[in-house]
C-alpha cells in the first residue's frame, strides 16, 4: 500500500477535480481569470451539491454578479447549498432557496430581506441553522462552517489574481482565509482588472478565479444619517449621555451603533462636549464605521483613531485626506476589517451604545419583531461584557466596582453597555414592554431560546428621555427592575412602577433625571448640533465628503 | 378619521394670570400646538385636548397630573391640537408654554 | 451658531425678521379663527389656520407681515388661511405701510378645502395688485421646506421683491404632479438634485426670478429685506409689465430648449454645477451677477 494515504487528502483532491472540471473556462496570464458570460457554467462546474458556499454578503459591499449568477445556475445540478453569508441583502440570497438551488442558511444579519425570510421559513423552503453575531460566524468558519467555495467582491485585480479591495475589504479577509486553507475554491468578482494595485490585500495565492463583473459591486451607504431628522428629544438624551456617562467614566474608547440617537452624540461633541470642556478627556479613540455625523468632532480635534468595520460610500476622500485618523495603507485609501474591528469593539473599548426595539424589565433587549427574521449584525458582541479582559481603564475599573455588591467578592471590571432609546417609538409603539415579542419567535425560528440582541446582565445603562438607569449600581432584581420602570415614563411599563422605590432610587443616584444631570431641557435644541444638513457636513469636511445622490439636493 | 377630545381639571399650584396667551408648538405629524391662556378657577388646571391619536386617555392623564404637580399651572387654561405627539413632546411643549408664559412682563 | 430661517417656526420667523419686540398679532390664536372646513372632516385644526398675521417694524418703518407655517398642512391655504391675508392686504391699503413682508411656506392650495381655497388664493393676487396698484411694496421671503409651490408661486410673483436662501424652491407646478402628468423620463420627481436646480433658490437667483439670494439665517432674511424697503419697489405700471413680458420672452429665446437648468449655467459660461452648488450665497452672488442679467436680457 502507498504511503501516500490518499485517505487524508480528500480536501486537495476535491480541489484539484473542481479546478479540473473548470479548467476550460479559465484564461489570462494567470489561468484564474473566467469571462463573465462564463460565471454560470464556472460555478456549476466547481459547485458541488450539498456544499457549504459563502456568498459574501457584507453589511455594505455585496458580491452582488456572483449572487445573480448563482441565482442562474441549473437546480439540478447544483443543489441543496449550505449558505454561509454575514448578510442576506438582495432579492437574489432568498431566490436560491425559492429555487432549491440553497436550502439552508447560517447568517448574522438579514434587514432588506426580513421580511422575505420569514415567508420563506413559513413555507418550509429554507432551514436557518442559526443567526449568529459576525465575530461568531467567522469564528465558525475556522472551526465548523468552513466554506467549500468563498464568492467575494473585491475592487480590483492585477494579471496575477492579486486583489485590490481597498476602503471596503470588510469581512474579505476573514472569508478568503478559511476558504483558501482548507482545500477551498476562492471566487472574485471585481470592479476592474488592472496593471498595478494600489495595494495587495489579498495575494494571488490565494484566489481560484477572478471575474471582471460588468458592474461594479453594489455598495450600500448604510451608515450615514441627515442631521435634519435629528429631533430635538434626541438632542436632549445625547446631551445627557455626553455628561451623564462619557465624562462621569472619562469615556475615550468607544463604539456607537448606528441611529439617529448616536448621530446626536457625534454632533454635539464639538458644541456642547467642547463646552464641557472634554476635549481630549472622552471620545478619542473608535472602533466605528467612518460615519459622516463624525466629521465636525474629528475636525475640532476630538478624535484621534478610528478603525472601521467597512467603509461608507461618499466618504472615501476625506478618510483619505485624514490618514492620522483612519487606518489607511501605503496606497492613500482606507483598510476596514470588519473581524478586527470587531474583535477591537469587544476587547478594546470600555463603552458600546445603541439603540433598540424592546426592552424588557430585567433589561433584555431584542429587535426582533413578529414577521420578519433579522438577527443582530454586530451588536450581541459590541454590547456584550468582554469577560476575557484583563487590562484596566478608568471606566473599565470605575464601573466594575459600581457594580460589585459583596467587597470580599473577587473585584473585576465591567465594560459600559448602553441602551439608548425612547420610551415611545412611532405611532406610540412603547419601547419598554413586560415580555418581549422575541418569546413568541423562538418556535417560528426554530430556536430553542428566544432570540435576545443584548442581555440584560449585560445592559449597565438606559437612556431615555426620562433619564439614566445606572444598573450598575443597582443590588437585586428588584431594584433593577424598578431602575427601569423608573426611566420608562408613561409606557404601561412605566406606569406600573413602585412609586417611592424609584424616588428612593433617584435619591442614591441610580436614577438621573436631566435636571440631576445639570442638563436643562429647553437647553436641548438642534441649534447645539455642530451640522444641521448633509451640507453642513459636506461644508465641514472642507468639501471632501460626496454624499451619494439620495442624501442631496445637488 | 375621527378626533377624540379629551378634558382635565387638574389641581396645581397658583400661576400669575395677567399675561397674553401664549401659543407654543404646531399642528403636525408627531406634535401639538399648545394655547396657554388665563382661566376661571385659581386651584385648578383645566386642560381641553382634541386629538387624532385615539385610546391614549389614561396616558394623558399620568403626563398632566405630573406637569401640574411640576408647575405653577392654577388659574390657567390649556387646549391641545394634538397629532400623535409622544408623552416626551407632548410634556416638552407644556413646559415651554409655562416658561414663555412666565417670562412676559405682567400687564 | 446663526439661527436657520428654514428650521424656524412661522412666529419665530416673524420675531426675528422684524425688529425685536415690535409685532403685534391681528387675530390671535386665541381668537380661534380656525378653519370651519377642517372641523367639518374631522381633521386637526390650527388656532391660526396656520398664517400668523399683524403690525410690526422694520427697521424703524412700519410693515404689515403675514407668515405661513409650513409644518401645518404643508403652509396650504384654505378660506380662513387666505382670507386672513387678504384681509391684511384691504389694511394695508388704507394704513399705507412702507411695506407688506409676505413670507411664504406653502404648497398652494389647501386641497381639503376644494374651491374654497382656489379662491382664497385667487383672492390674495387679487389684493396684491389691488395694493401694488395704490403703491404698496411687496417683500416676499422664501426660505423653508416646504417651498412656495402652486398658487402660492404666484402670489409670489405678484410681489415686487422676493428674497430666497438656495434651500428654499419656488415653483407653480410641484415636482411630484409634473411627474405624474408628464412621466418620470421627463421629471424625476426623486431626484432631489434635479427639482433644485429647477425651483431652489440659486437657480431663480440666476434666472432674475428673485432679487436677493442670502443664507439660510434669520439675520440675512431680515438685512436683505430691510435693503428692499429702501430700494426694492417697483412700479405697478403697463411699462414694467411690459419689461416683464419682454425678459420671459428673451428666457423662452435663449434657453428655450435647454432640458436642464444645468444647460443654462452651461450657456451662461457659469462655473460647473457642483461648484456653484457648494457656494455659499454671497459667493454665489458675485459668481452670478453678469450672467444673470444676461439672463434676464438686462446687460
Amino acid at each position: 500500500m502507498s504511503m501516500t494515504n490518499t485517505a487524508w487528502r480528500q480536501g486537495q483532491q476535491s480541489k484539484a477535480a473542481r479546478l479540473g472540471r473548470a479548467s476550460h473556462l479559465v484564461g489570462g496570464s494567470s489561468g484564474k481569470v473566467v469571462n463573465a458570460e462564463q460565471t454560470v457554467a464556472l460555478l456549476e462546474s466547481v459547485i458541488q451539491p450539498g456544499d457549504r458556499v459563502c456568498l459574501e454578503g457584507n453589511n455594505q459591499k455585496q458580491a452582488d454578479f456572483l449572487a445573480q449568477c448563482l441565482a442562474k445556475v441549473n437546480p439540478q445540478q447544483v443543489h441543496d447549498l449550505h449558505l454561509l453569508q454575514s448578510v442576506v441583502a438582495l432579492p437574489e440570497h432568498t431566490a436560491l432557496f425559492d429555487k432549491g438551488i440553497a436550502k439552508e442558511i447560517d447568517f448574522s444579519f438579514s434587514g432588506p430581506q426580513g421580511a422575505r425570510l420569514a415567508n420563506l421559513v413559513a413555507a418550509g423552503k429554507i432551514k436557518i441553522n442559526a443567526i449568529h453575531t459576525y465575530l461568531e460566524l467567522f469564528g465558525r468558519y475556522f472551526v465548523d462552517l468552513t466554506p467549500n467555495v468563498a464568492l467575494i467582491a473585491a475592487e480590483a485585480a492585477d494579471a496575477q489574481g492579486n486583489l485590490y479591495t481597498g476602503p471596503n475589504t470588510e469581512d474579505t479577509p476573514a472569508i478568503v482565509e478559511a476558504a483558501a486553507f482548507k482545500n477551498g475554491i476562492v471566487i472574485v468578482q471585481v470592479n476592474e482588472i488592472r496593471d498595478t494595485l494600489p495595494r495587495v490585500d489579498v495575494p494571488a495565492d490565494w484566489v481560484d478565479f477572478v471575474i471582471h463583473a460588468p458592474r461594479p459591486n453594489y455598495i450600500e451607504p448604510l451608515f450615514t444619517r441627515d442631521p435634519a431628522q435629528i429631533s430635538e428629544i434626541q438632542v436632549l438624551m445625547a446631551m445627557m449621555v455626553i455628561k451623564g456617562i462619557y465624562a462621569e467614566y472619562g469615556v475615550k474608547r468607544l463604539n456607537h451603533g448606528i441611529g439617529f440617537d448616536t448621530a446626536a452624540i457625534e454632533l454635539l461633541l464639538p458644541t456642547y462636549g467642547e463646552q464641557l470642556g472634554l476635549k481630549g478627556k472622552i471620545c478619542t479613540n473608535w472602533a466605528l464605521n467612518p460615519h459622516p455625523a463624525l466629521i465636525p468632532a474629528i475636525e475640532a480635534g476630538f478624535v484621534q483613531s478610528v478603525h472601521s468595520f467597512g467603509s461608507e460610500l461618499g466618504m472615501e476622500k476625506y478618510i483619505a485626506a485624514r490618514p492620522d485618523v483612519f487606518f489607511t495603507g501605503n496606497d492613500g485609501s482606507m483598510r476596514s476589517n470588519r473581524a478586527f474591528c470587531q474583535a477591537a469593539g469587544h476587547y478594546a473599548c470600555d463603552l458600546f451604545i445603541g439603540s433598540t426595539l424592546q426592552i424588557d424589565t430585567y433589561g433584555n433587549s431584542s429587535t426582533a419583531t413578529k414577521g420578519r427574521i433579522a438577527g443582530f449584525g454586530g451588536a450581541p458582541n459590541m454590547g456584550a461584557d468582554a469577560r476575557g479582559r484583563r487590562h484596566e481603564s478608568e471606566a473599565w475599573v470605575k464601573a466594575g466596582r459600581e457594580a460589585q455588591a459583596n467587597p470580599k467578592h473577587m473585584p473585576r471590571g465591567r465594560k459600559l453597555v448602553v441602551q439608548m432609546v425612547e420610551t415611545f417609538r412611532e405611532h406610540m409603539a412603547p419601547a419598554f414592554v413586560e415580555r418581549l415579542d422575541a418569546w413568541d419567535l423562538a418556535d417560528s425560528m426554530g430556536l430553542n431560546n428566544p432570540p435576545v440582541m443584548i442581555f440584560g446582565d449585560d445592559v449597565t445603562h438606559i437612556v431615555t428621555e426620562e433619564g439614566i438607569a445606572n444598573l450598575l449600581l443597582c443590588r437585586g432584581e428588584d431594584e433593577r427592575e424598578q431602575a427601569i420602570r423608573g426611566v420608562a415614563g408613561y409606557t404601561e411599563v412605566g406606569m406600573a412602577r413602585d412609586k417611592k422605590k424609584v424616588e428612593e432610587l433617584r435619591a442614591r443616584g441610580v436614577i438621573k433625571r436631566a435636571e440631576d444631570l445639570g442638563v436643562a431641557r429647553c437647553d436641548a435644541t438642534r441649534d447645539l448640533l455642530a451640522a444641521k444638513t448633509v451640507k453642513d457636513l459636506v461644508r465641514a469636511s472642507g468639501g471632501l465628503y460626496n454624499p451619494p445622490s439620495r442624501f442631496r439636493n445637488w | 378619521m375621527s378626533m377624540e377630545q379629551l378634558k382635565y381639571n387638574l389641581p396645581s399650584k397658583i400661576q400669575q394670570t395677567n399675561r397674553d396667551a401664549v401659543l407654543v408648538g404646531v399642528t403636525a405629524s408627531g406634535n401639538c400646538e399648545v394655547l396657554l391662556e388665563k382661566g376661571e378657577d385659581a386651584a385648578h388646571c383645566s386642560v381641553d385636548i382634541q386629538t387624532s391619536a385615539r385610546g391614549f386617555g389614561q396616558i394623558w392623564r399620568a403626563v398632566l397630573n405630573d406637569f401640574a404637580e411640576r408647575k405653577h399651572a392654577g388659574g390657567l387654561k390649556i387646549e391641545i391640537h394634538d397629532v400623535g405627539a409622544t408623552p416626551a413632546v407632548v410634556s416638552l411643549r407644556l413646559d415651554q408654554a409655562i416658561e414663555a408664559w412666565e417670562n412676559q412682563h405682567g400687564q | 451658531m446663526a439661527n436657520s430661517f428654514l428650521e424656524a417656526s412661522a412666529r419665530e420667523r416673524v420675531q426675528a425678521v422684524c425688529d425685536a419686540g415690535s409685532f403685534q398679532e391681528i387675530l390671535k390664536p386665541s381668537d380661534r379663527i380656525s378653519s370651519p372646513h377642517m372641523a367639518l372632516l374631522e381633521q386637526p385644526v390650527a388656532f391660526d389656520d396656520g398664517v400668523v398675521i399683524g403690525r410690526a417694524t422694520l427697521g424703524g418703518a412700519p410693515v404689515l407681515v403675514a407668515a405661513q407655517e409650513g409644518e401645518f398642512l404643508g403652509g396650504a391655504i384654505g378660506e380662513v388661511h387666505g382670507a386672513k391675508i387678504t384681509a391684511l392686504i384691504a389694511k394695508a391699503i388704507k394704513e399705507k405701510p412702507s411695506a407688506v413682508l409676505l413670507i411664504f411656506e406653502s404648497g398652494g392650495v389647501r386641497l381639503h378645502e376644494a374651491n374654497a381655497g382656489l379662491i382664497a388664493v385667487s383672492e390674495i393676487m387679487r389684493a396684491v395688485c389691488a395694493a401694488r396698484a395704490q403703491g404698496v411694496q411687496f417683500i416676499g421671503l422664501i426660505g423653508g421646506a416646504a417651498g412656495c409651490f402652486g398658487g402660492t408661486g404666484l402670489i409670489a410673483r405678484c410681489c415686487d421683491v422676493l428674497i430666497m436662501s438656495e434651500e428654499g424652491r419656488l415653483a407653480m407646478s410641484g415636482p411630484e404632479v409634473i411627474e405624474t402628468v408628464y412621466g418620470v423620463e421627463e421629471f424625476d420627481s426623486r431626484d432631489r438634485a434635479l427639482v433644485w436646480r429647477v425651483s431652489g433658490g440659486k437657480h431663480r437667483y440666476v434666472m432674475g426670478d428673485i432679487q436677493a439670494l442670502v443664507a439660510d439665517e434669520v439675520d440675512a432674511f431680515r438685512n436683505a429685506a430691510l435693503a428692499a424697503l429702501d430700494s426694492g419697489k417697483v412700479g405697478f405700471d403697463l411699462e414694467n409689465l411690459e419689461a416683464e413680458h419682454a425678459m420671459l420672452t428673451q428666457r423662452l429665446e435663449q434657453f428655450g430648449d435647454c432640458r436642464d437648468a444645468k444647460e443654462i449655467w452651461q450657456r451662461l459660461g457659469l462655473p460647473s454645477a457642483e461648484e456653484l452648488a457648494l457656494m455659499p450665497a454671497d459667493e454665489f452672488v458675485r459668481a452670478t451677477d453678469s450672467a444673470r442679467n444676461v439672463a434676464r436680457g438686462t446687460r
